[in-house]
């Protein structure tokens, strides 16, 4: 490789994530300003995440989001689960065609479109059956679930393409009944898209505005509603320090996953190390 | 069971969902709860039916122009997200081992995190007190603040910047499964770098930048969120549009008939992801 081109692809890197980062790392910067002129500098302060701790509406809020985070990516998780095994161990059943369409459009069609036909879907619901009696944390648990199940099936499809049948072909020929095999060979295996589906199920749910404005009622306002009805307003400090909150929540919440996956596999390899060399 | 279960569930909650919209983008508005009217109604005089296209041609008429500036905000960003997307994706994908996993963590991280939030971040720094501008009149390349929020400028640059690592993703996973040994080959064979890029490595690569592009145009079609906070009154787009007559004029069959159009424009495109995105992640 001449130096000229790896010049250039050291410059495309810096260029492109400068654009990637500027504003988190102005956003963060900002979070700790004592002014509250957003653009102007006043020395270091923590006063924006005293301010925070207070805020009522911020704390609801935030809690509310988690309850519907935990549950969305855990529906999320099994669904997701079942389509992705579904969509590896049978190659063909019937209405597989329209299945792979609904599996994937979600991951794509706008969000405005999927809030609409949902709201649409439990007004009508409300009318014909009494069910649901009110709008709030079940309805926005399920609209997550329906959009983020389709992401966890995509990881669950690229881990099995790259997973080992030899494993369980040779469980079920020791006797193992396809249940047990499920259950402790292929999950197992699959642990970490299904680790990592959870976590981009439940980070998802946290952070979508768009959906849960359309399927919620005003019992509930999640942390994302709350933002947005704060930053139409206009700019505030406390929206930075919240932000900045929530980005070290997010790479804790990764570096930890990461953390956790590797020293299993360290695990798994050294304890078949020890089986295979006595 | 398996099959069953995610089958049912997405049944009900994504197809019959559009379905309804489609029923109600036919019904006409009324002051009533929920606002509008059924399409079809029992009366003494027998079975009244109130289905109408209203408001469809009321769209016609009033509104192609959002759909084209959609459309053609989408479009740009599409190709401006290529533009700074391949070299970056081809410089990762040419990275050192530990390197490549740390890069593509970076690419990863704006990803998880709040999206309504690294969006309002731009505010800050467009404004006219903002970063950006002020940076520029202590460089003395301007002499007064140049407007750069809410116009189509900073609609374009939220875009570009939200979904650039969606064309990013795609593009590092064509360009890693690409053989070496072909641009090897190209190159004894005495092809220029230029050439080898054209005639090698971009054919090869098509398959990433369909994905890629149509991960970035199709949502980026509908987009609420970046023209809301960064647009101006000029902005036009459909999410917007389709969000305005659902809060602002509590028309529902108004805004259902805005996604029904929407996904009709986006059939084509949503079809064409289908068969790439399916192709991506075989079996």
């Amino acid at each position: 490789m001449t130096r000229r081109s790896s010049a250039f692809r050291i410059a495309a890197l810096a260029l492109g994530f400068a654009l990637l980062y500027l504003p988190i790392a102005v956003l963060v910067a900002y979070s700790f300003n004592a002014s509250r002129l957003v653009t102007i500098w006043g020395g270091f302060s923590t006063r924006w995440y005293l301010a925070l701790l207070d805020n009522e509406k911020y704390r609801t809020a935030a809690l509310t989001s988690l309850e519907v985070a935990v549950m969305a990516a855990s529906l999320a998780l099994v669904l997701g689960a079942c389509a992705g095994l579904a969509m590896n161990r049978f190659p063909r059943f019937r209405g597989r065609a329209l299945f792979g369409f609904i599996l994937l459009a979600p991951l794509v069609v706008p969000e405005v479109i999927l809030g609409l036909s949902l709201l649409l879907l439990f007004v009508a619901a409300q009318s014909w059956l009494g069910w649901p009696a009110s709008r709030g944390i079940a309805t926005v648990t399920i609209a997550h679930a329906t959009f983020a199940a389709c992401f966890v099936s995509v990881l669950v499809r690229a881990q099995l393409a790259g997973f080992d049948r030899s494993l369980e072909e040779a469980a079920l020929d020791l006797g193992a009944r396809p249940l047990s095999v499920l259950w402790r060979i292929t999950l197992p295996g699959i642990s970490p898209a299904l680790v990592s589906g959870w976590l981009l199920a439940f980070t998802m749910s946290l952070d979508d505005l768009v959906i849960a404005s359309f399927v919620s009622g005003p019992s509930a306002t999640t942390l994302p509603m709350a933002v947005y009805s704060s930053v139409r307003i206009g700019v505030s400090p406390e929206i930075n320090a919240l932000a900045t909150v929530f980005l070290a929540v997010v790479v804790a919440m990764v570096a930890l996953a990461g953390w956790v996956m590797a020293r299993q596999e360290r695990r798994r390899v050294a304890a078949t190390a020890t089986r295979v060399l006595p | 069971m398996l099959i069953g279960l995610p089958f049912l569930w997405l049944g009900m909650f994504f197809l019959l969902p559009l379905a309804i919209v489609a029923a109600i983008s036919l019904a006409e508005s009324a002051d009533a709860i929920p606002p509008f009217r059924q399409l079809v109604e029992a009366t003494a005089a027998g079975v009244e039916n109130h289905a109408t296209f209203a408001n469809y041609l009321e769209l016609a008429e009033g509104c192609l122009r959002v759909y084209a500036a959609s459309l053609g905000n989408a479009a740009l960003a599409t190709v401006l997200c290529l533009l700074i997307g391949y070299p970056m994706a081809f410089a990762i994908a040419r990275a050192p081992g530990v390197w490549r996993h740390l890069l593509l963590f970076f690419v990863m991280l704006p990803f998880w995190t709040s999206f309504l939030i690294r969006v309002y971040a731009w505010i800050a720094l467009l404004q006219p007190t903002g970063l950006i501008n002020r940076l520029l009149l202590a460089s003395g390349l301007i002499e007064a603040p140049v407007p750069l929020l809410y116009n189509g400028f900073s609609v374009q640059l939220g875009l570009v910047y939200s979904y650039l690592p969606f064309m990013i993703l795609p593009l590092y996973g064509s360009l890693a499964r690409l053989d070496e040994t072909l641009v090897e080959a190209a190159s004894d064979l005495g092809a220029r770098p230029w050439r080898i890029f054209a005639q090698v490595i971009l054919p090869l690569t098509l398959p990433g930048i369909a994905a890629g592009s149509l991960l970035v145009f199709i949502p980026a079609v509908g987009e609420f969120v970046i023209p809301d906070l960064l647009g101006g009154p000029g902005t036009l787009m459909i999410g917007k549009l389709l969000w305005q007559e659902f809060f602002d004029n509590i028309d529902w069959p108004a805004a259902s008939a805005v996604a029904v159009a929407l996904v009709i424009v986006l059939s084509v495109p949503l079809l064409l992801a289908q068969r790439f995105l399916a192709r991506a992640q075989a079996p």
